[in-house]
Order: C-alpha cells, then sequence, then structure tokens
C-alpha cells in the first residue's frame, strides 16, 4: 500500500510537471489566460455593469464564473489524455512504474495550475473595489477560493472525458456539454421546467447537483462547507472515473 | 530475466496472440520476427504492461507484470512501435520526465541522462525540440529513454525503423554492448541485420511461434537462408489472402 502511495506521487509529481511546461512551452496557456481575461472583463464591466451596482462588492464579477469556466475550462482539460492517444505517448506512459491514479491527478494540478494564474492575474478587480469604497476583503477572498476549487472541478469533468477519445476536438465539445449539465442544473430556467415536469421534489434533487446552486453562496462571500464539500466530491468521483477508463484502455477492450 | 508465459490476446473475434511462451536469459539478444499483424507488438505491449494480457503472465527479472506491474517496469526498458515523444520536449527534458517517472534522486538522474545521451548519440541535439528533429534521431531519443533506468530487460519495437546504414550500424554497436548484461528483445522487419544484431530468433505468425532457434539454425532450414524459412514458415497467410 506504501509502495502503492509512493508510485503515485511519483506519477503525479512525472505527469505535474511535464504538463504544466507543456501548457506553458505552447501558447496555449497565454492565449487561454489572455482570452479568459478579455471575456471576464466584458461580462462583468458590460452585461453586469459593475460601476451601475453601486455596491464595492464583486458579486457582478464571481456571477460570471461558472458560465465561462464552462466554455472556457474544457479547452484546457482535452488535451491531457487525447493528445497521449494521439501521438502514441500513451503507451510510453503505461510502460513506466507510476500508477494511473498519480499521472492523473498529476495532469488536472497541471491544469488548476493555469486556472490558478488566471484567477491570479484578476487582481485589477479587486484593486479597483478597493480604490472605489471598502469591501469585504475576506469575503472577497472566500469568493475567490471558491471559485479555484470549482475549477478543480470543471477541470476533473473535462480531463476525465478527454480519457475517453483521441480527438481533441471531441474532447473539447464532449467536455463543454457535461460541464453545462452540471452548471445549468440550476439556471432558474432548467430548474423550473424540471420542477414543472417532475415535481419540486425532483426539482430540489437536481439543484442539489448543480454547480450554480453550490457556487451561489460563494459569490456573496460565504463559505458553505456543504458546497466545499460537494466540490470536492466532484473533483475525487470525476478522478476516479477517469483513472477507470484509462485502466480500461489498458486492459484492451478496442 | 524475461519469462513470457502463455499470453493470449484478442481483439473481439480476432486472436492476436495465441498461447505465446518463451523465456530470455541475461546475454540473449532475441529477434521477434513476423509478418505486419502476425502479433509482434501487441507481445510487446503485454511484456511492457502496456495492455494486459487475457490469459497468462510475464515475469520480468521474477516480478510479475499482472501482479506486481510497478516492480517489473522499473527493471524494464520500452521502446514502442513508432518510437512516440512528446513534440513541445527537448530530448533534455524528456529524459528528466523520465528520470522524475523512474524516481531516480537528483545525483543519479544527471550520471543517467549523461550515460543516455554519450550512448545514443544525440548529444548535438539534446536541446532542439523533438519535432524538429529527425526520424532516426526521434528513434534514438527514445531509445535513450528506454535506457535511463539501466533495464535488466529492453523491449525495443522496431528500434532500426526508418534509420539509415550509418545509424542503424550505431544502433546494432549500442545493443552488441549492452547485450552482455542485459536480455533483450527486438522486433525487426529487416531479416539482415537478425545475424548481425541477434544471437537468437523466434518466427511468429498468426498470434503462435512457429520458429525458435539462432539464425543460422533457421537460416540452415532452407537453401535460401533466413529468408526463404521466414517465408516458408510465415508466408502463408499472404498466400491464403491471395
Amino acid at each position: 500500500m506504501s509502495q502503492w502511495f509512493k508510485d503515485t506521487l511519483t506519477g503525479a509529481h512525472a505527469s505535474y510537471a511535464r504538463e504544466l511546461r507543456a501548457y506553458f512551452a505552447t501558447p496555449l496557456a497565454y492565449v487561454f489566460i489572455a482570452i479568459f481575461l478579455m471575456m471576464l472583463g466584458f461580462f462583468t464591466w458590460e452585461a453586469s455593469r459593475f460601476f451601475d451596482t453601486g455596491a464595492a462588492d464583486l458579486e457582478p464579477f464571481f456571477y460570471w464564473h461558472p458560465w465561462l469556466y464552462m466554455i472556457f475550462l474544457p479547452a484546457l482539460s482535452m488535451r491531457l489524455w487525447s493528445d497521449e492517444a494521439a501521438s502514441g505517448t500513451s503507451e510510453l506512459l503505461m510502460s513506466l512504474p507510476v500508477s494511473i491514479t498519480g499521472l492523473a491527478i498529476g495532469k488536472l494540478l497541471a491544469a488548476w495550475t493555469v486556472a490558478l494564474v488566471t484567477l491570479l492575474l484578476t487582481f485589477p478587480m479587486w484593486l479597483t473595489v478597493n480604490y472605489l469604497g471598502a469591501p469585504d476583503n475576506t469575503a472577497i477572498f472566500l469568493s475567490y477560493f471558491m471559485s479555484l476549487i470549482m475549477a478543480g472541478a470543471y477541470l476533473a469533468i473535462g480531463a476525465a472525458v478527454s480519457s475517453l477519445v483521441s480527438s481533441q476536438v471531441l474532447a473539447y465539445v464532449v467536455g463543454v456539454v457535461a460541464a453545462f449539465i452540471f452548471t445549468a442544473a440550476g439556471w432558474p430556467m432548467v430548474l423550473g421546467a424540471v420542477s414543472n415536469a417532475l415535481g419540486t421534489g425532483i426539482g430540489e434533487v437536481v439543484a442539489t447537483f448543480s454547480f450554480l446552486t453550490h457556487f451561489e453562496t460563494a459569490e456573496r462571500g460565504v463559505l458553505e462547507l456543504r458546497s466545499l464539500l460537494y466540490f470536492i466530491g466532484v473533483i475525487a468521483l470525476w478522478i476516479a472515473l477517469n483513472v477507470l477508463w484509462v485502466s480500461q484502455r489498458r486492459s484492451g477492450a478496442r | 530475466m524475461l519469462e513470457l508465459k502463455h499470453l493470449v490476446k484478442s481483439f473481439g473475434e480476432h486472436i492476436a496472440v495465441d498461447k505465446v511462451g518463451f523465456s530470455l536469459n541475461k546475454g540473449e539478444v532475441l529477434g521477434f520476427l513476423g509478418p505486419n499483424g502476425a502479433g509482434k507488438s501487441t507481445t510487446m505491449r503485454m511484456v511492457a504492461g502496456v495492455i494486459e494480457p487475457d490469459q497468462g503472465d510475464v515475469l520480468i527479472s521474477g516480478h510479475s507484470i499482472i501482479t506486481a506491474p510497478r516492480e517489473a517496469q522499473r527493471r524494464l526498458g520500452f521502446l514502442p512501435e513508432g518510437a512516440p515523444l512528446y513534440p513541445d520536449m527537448t530530448p533534455v527534458e524528456f529524459l528528466n520526465f523520465m528520470a522524475t517517472a523512474y524516481d531516480l534522486d537528483r545525483a543519479e538522474r544527471k550520471r543517467a541522462i549523461d550515460r543516455v545521451i554519450a550512448d545514443a548519440r544525440i548529444a548535438n541535439v539534446a536541446s532542439r525540440r523533438n519535432a524538429t528533429l529527425s526520424k532516426g534521431y526521434r528513434r534514438r531519443v527514445g531509445l535513450a529513454g528506454a535506457l535511463l533506468n539501466d533495464p535488466d530487460v529492453l523491449v525495443l519495437d522496431e528500434p532500426t525503423d526508418g534509420l539509415d546504414p550509418v545509424q542503424k550500424r550505431a544502433v546494432r554497436a549500442l545493443i552488441a554492448r549492452m547485450a552482455p548484461e542485459k536480455a533483450i528483445l527486438i522486433s525487426t522487419h529487416t531479416l539482415e541485420e537478425v545475424p548481425a544484431m541477434c544471437n537468437r530468433a523466434i518466427i511468429i505468425d498468426r498470434g503462435k511461434i512457429v520458429a525458435d532457434g539462432t539464425p543460422e539454425s533457421l537460416a540452415s532450414q532452407s537453401p535460401g537462408g533466413l529468408e526463404e524459412t521466414f517465408i516458408t514458415l510465415a508466408g502463408t497467410a499472404e498466400a491464403d489472402a491471395a
């Protein structure tokens, strides 16, 4: 067991270093960060009318995080496994004395690091509200923290999906659809339809599985342990699926 | 050092490898021959732990690839078919990645990387992107990766494919130099290089072993030498199809 743990740690270390390098060795990370920041700025200032709210907080900024993650994070995770399958390096990877769980964790952490860098680069927003008023900085920090955890959940879904296909484009499209399901389950429009069709009971159950519902309280800077555990559970579940799908490929189903 | 026991693998209806078993001792260089689709690569992938056999087992220095895969893989160097590499890395970065995966410590790592760069003769391209390397260099970088952990068992899937005659000779010399200390399994299409490179040869056809012996003994089975033996034993699939 302890040997397994060591092989997992080694695998995570090796794949984390390699994937993080790959993100920044190609324009991918830079393009991702630039476009994400641009879109986030656009939605916060133009769509949410940041200045017109008259309040010194970042709620209109955090409001957009789930939606932008849904569209953009699969672009980070799409290459994680599908690229290995397409270029044949998965064969090399599977011959190394490391556990698949380790590889999956390392890959996820690398993508998550790019997301963290992106979030850190939104600091001008934080400077702006602090310049304009006296916001609750603890609340803002908590919102950022939950946003980062939620990004991990989106990336875990995308990474697992990329292990099912050997095309990045397919991994992206399926990843966005999967992310949409987890996001939109709590969208009033979807929720209303579900409640009408299947009853409010089912509607409430669906809502508890939605990223939107769980992020809602965090947007206002309230840390709910329930939501934190939910996101961590989602991440663990999708890492497990990821490992399962990669192992399945190994047993040569195809 | 390397023991294959009764390996069976099928993909759907198609039986790719059918009860392949042999053992390989230290100092042996085994040429694994067979027509396209005979099951060479599938067998080698099972040895490397890349795919799991339906039946049978592989022992690498006594460690089972089924029950103790990581222990077995620690003693193995594998060059997959086509020598796949990460295109965005340089050879040095690639070797560093492999060293991390093999959990070599800092001092060991430096020594191991310098050793394989010299052995595979890739010093002059060590800091160029893999994507820009020629086919021959890519194969040598892959080979360097396989040698990094100084494995007991080397599994090389077509290591000389696509190399020019000078490079081929260099790879053969490298294999000859390492041979006394290791058990080496090599698949190849080029029959001419088998006597020069291997001291044993196995011919596989449609997933089954059809011949096993020294290159000389296989060559002496037919008046036309190794090539004719190969065609007599393994050419039947093509003849059936025709």
